[in-house]
């Protein structure tokens, strides 16, 4: 039954994105649809990590950009494929964060926040830094489109349908890992790390599993960056991003799957809209922020939820 | 004898920049403290600390009075910030905390921006230009004013938490806070003192430091992130162990950006945090391991 669910969601997932991709209403919300899809793909695996597994991270802008610079450098230096390339990057961003998670992830709470904020802030630095290599502070320019099986994604609609095929295998990827015995025993953790434990869950071993796990999420989505937008620069992979991936978990609600999708969404689409509003832009942002987390510290779909039961009950309490 | 110049020239600057840190590492230092909350928006107190001193000063204030008057404004602004943006959030997990604070900073930086534009201000020193000439290194007197000035305020800190009632109960409301309510102290109030303090703190900071670097909308963040690194690898718990923290990250900075290469001078702050963190994580002064929240 479950299974035969899954497969329905995936259908209807797939012709929304067909539907979309054929009626698409120009050049500006395909880019804005595609940075969407690449947002998607990391909160799906910060989620996981914050929400299934309980741990924070505030460096995952790290991961991004290496995935990101590895298939921008590969292509356009070393004239690699771009597949191979988008590998080599899942396999750098995987030994990252193997190397960082094994000594982070004993830490716990704050100190974990603080461990993964310092790892961020280093690897920007590092983008910033290795100029060389990377194009320093102004940027590095010209990567080629991505190439698979001699299909060249070149145009808006072709860049969209891949980013969201992708966005769909990663959705339903999570979807099943939570639903695994890896899932329960990652919520076996969150809920009581001793307990889980003393049932034989190998919880060390699991966080960094899904540490590595959130990092390859990133690290892919970091490629399809380089090659949409065929231009990155050390900005975007700094902490202020890592902050905004940590509020689309939350604004979408902890532990929610389907909730990724609405975070990532609403706050990338947040700062366009806030645009006609020029100097103010970032005070409304941070404004928002802070109120969002103020009254709906649970996320949007849950706290809205929540406040309109409030008023139910008060009405029925009369 | 050259080279032993250079070096000391380098823990000069490193001294000088490491009391800056050290003092907004302990701003940080007293919220955690009261709170269990790291206040991201810190930083940004240090540069309304610095530009606002540097309005007041063009308004023909003098400088003493100036001075006092942006530390006592800050001072304002951090209570207020807690009022607002802290207080209602009482029962928020950890994580919407964090993001809080940041948009807190977010907001402050971009209303700092609106008000003063994206120029940097100069502010004339305490006392002269002239460099004084030490052992063959030169050091600027805002220097020596910087670190005497942060000694001041460390020991009026020290004295304060310890033979004032007001430090005291600010004391017990953080080690237990239920306790402390059962002897009548008003544990929120006391959290709301703590983020008055630190702002203090950080725009003390920032009034200190405005002479040597100008005062700029987007100053305080890098800052900030750089008192925290101190306050971290001192240890959160220990005044004396984050102004070690600070003095170290200072010596430590000036020392790599001299001597290896100036471009990772802020990585510097980073690595050592994760080197605490990973090896001890309670920092180099913490007795005991903080609670994990």
């Amino acid at each position: 039954m479950a299974r035969y669910q899954r497969w329905l969601q995936a259908g209807v997932f797939y012709l929304l994105v067909a539907l979309s991709g054929s009626l698409l209403p120009g050049t500006y919300y395909v880019t804005l649809l595609n940075l969407i899809g690449l947002h998607i793909i990391i909160v799906l695996g910060l989620n996981l990590l914050m929400g299934y597994a309980g741990q924070i991270s505030l460096g995952h802008a790290a991961f991004f950009g290496l995935g990101a610079y590895t298939s921008g450098i590969l292509t356009a230096t070393y004239k690699v494929d771009p597949l191979l390339a988008l590998l080599a990057g899942l396999l750098l961003s995987t030994l990252v964060a193997v190397i960082v998670g094994i000594p982070a992830l004993k830490l716990k709470g704050y100190y974990l926040a603080m461990a993964t904020l310092g790892f961020g802030i280093i690897v920007a630095i590092a983008f910033q830094q290795m100029d060389w290599l990377t194009g320093g502070p102004s940027g590095f320019m010209g990567i080629p489109p991505f190439r698979f099986l001699g299909w060249r994604f070149q145009t808006p609609a072709a860049k969209f349908f891949l980013v969201w095929a992708l966005v769909g295998l990663i959705l339903f990827l999570s979807l099943n890992i939570v639903d695994s015995r890896i899932g329960r025993a990652l919520r076996a953790i969150h809920d009581s790390e001793t307990a889980a434990l003393a049932m034989g869950v190998d919880a060390q071993r699991l966080k960094l599993l899904i540490f590595v796990v959130s990092a390859l999420y990133a690290s892919l989505a970091g490629s399809l960056l380089a090659h949409t937008v065929n231009f990155i620069a050390p900005s975007s992979f700094g902490f202020m991003f890592s902050i905004k991936l940590v509020t689309m978990v939350v604004v979408g609600g902890m532990a929610s799957i389907w909730g990724s999708l609405l975070g990532a969404a609403v706050l990338t689409v947040l700062p366009e809209l806030l645009a006609v509003f020029h100097d103010l832009e970032v005070v409304i942002f941070g404004l928002i922020l802070m109120v969002v987390m103020i009254f709906l510290p649970r996320g949007l779909v849950r706290g809205l939820l929540d406040l309109w039961e409030l008023r139910r009950r008060k009405k029925q309490g009369r | 004898m050259e080279k032993l110049a250079e070096l000391l020239q380098y823990i000069f600057s490193g001294l000088t920049n490491g009391a800056i840190y050290a003092l907004i590492g302990l701003g940080f230092s007293i919220i955690f403290n009261a709170t269990a909350i790291i206040n991201f928006a810190q930083g940004e107190f240090v540069m309304l600390g610095a530009l606002v001193v540097i309005a007041f000063s063009a308004l023909g204030l003098s400088l003493p009075l100036a001075l006092v008057l942006a530390v006592a404004a800050v001072t304002v602004m951090g209570l207020a910030f807690e009022r607002l943006a802290i207080r209602p959030a009482r029962d928020a997990t950890a994580i919407s905390l964090i993001i809080i604070t940041v948009g807190g900073g977010v907001l402050i930086k971009g209303l700092a921006m609106l008000l003063w534009g994206k120029d940097a201000y100069t502010l004339p020193p305490f006392s002269g230009q002239e460099p004084l000439t030490l052992a063959g290194a030169t050091i600027l007197p805002q220097s020596l004013w910087i670190m005497a000035l942060t000694l001041l305020l460390v020991v009026g800190l020290e004295a304060f938490l310890h033979f004032t009632i007001l430090g005291k109960a600010m004391r017990a409301a953080s080690y237990n806070p239920v306790a402390a309510r059962l002897v009548g102290i008003r544990v929120s109030q006391m959290v709301q003192f703590s983020f008055g303090l630190s702002a203090a703190l950080g725009a003390a900071a920032g009034v200190l430091i405005a002479p040597i670097t100008m005062g700029v909308y987007d100053m305080g963040t890098m800052l900030g992130l750089k008192g925290f690194c101190a306050a971290v690898i001192g240890g959160l718990g220990s005044i004396f162990g984050v102004v070690l923290g600070g003095l170290l990250l200072g010596v430590a900075e000036a020392l790599a950006s001299g001597l290896v290469s100036s471009g990772y001078r802020d990585a510097v702050a980073f690595l050592i945090l994760l080197l605490v963190l990973f090896f001890r994580p309670q920092g180099l002064i913490g007795r005991r391991p903080l609670r994990s929240s």
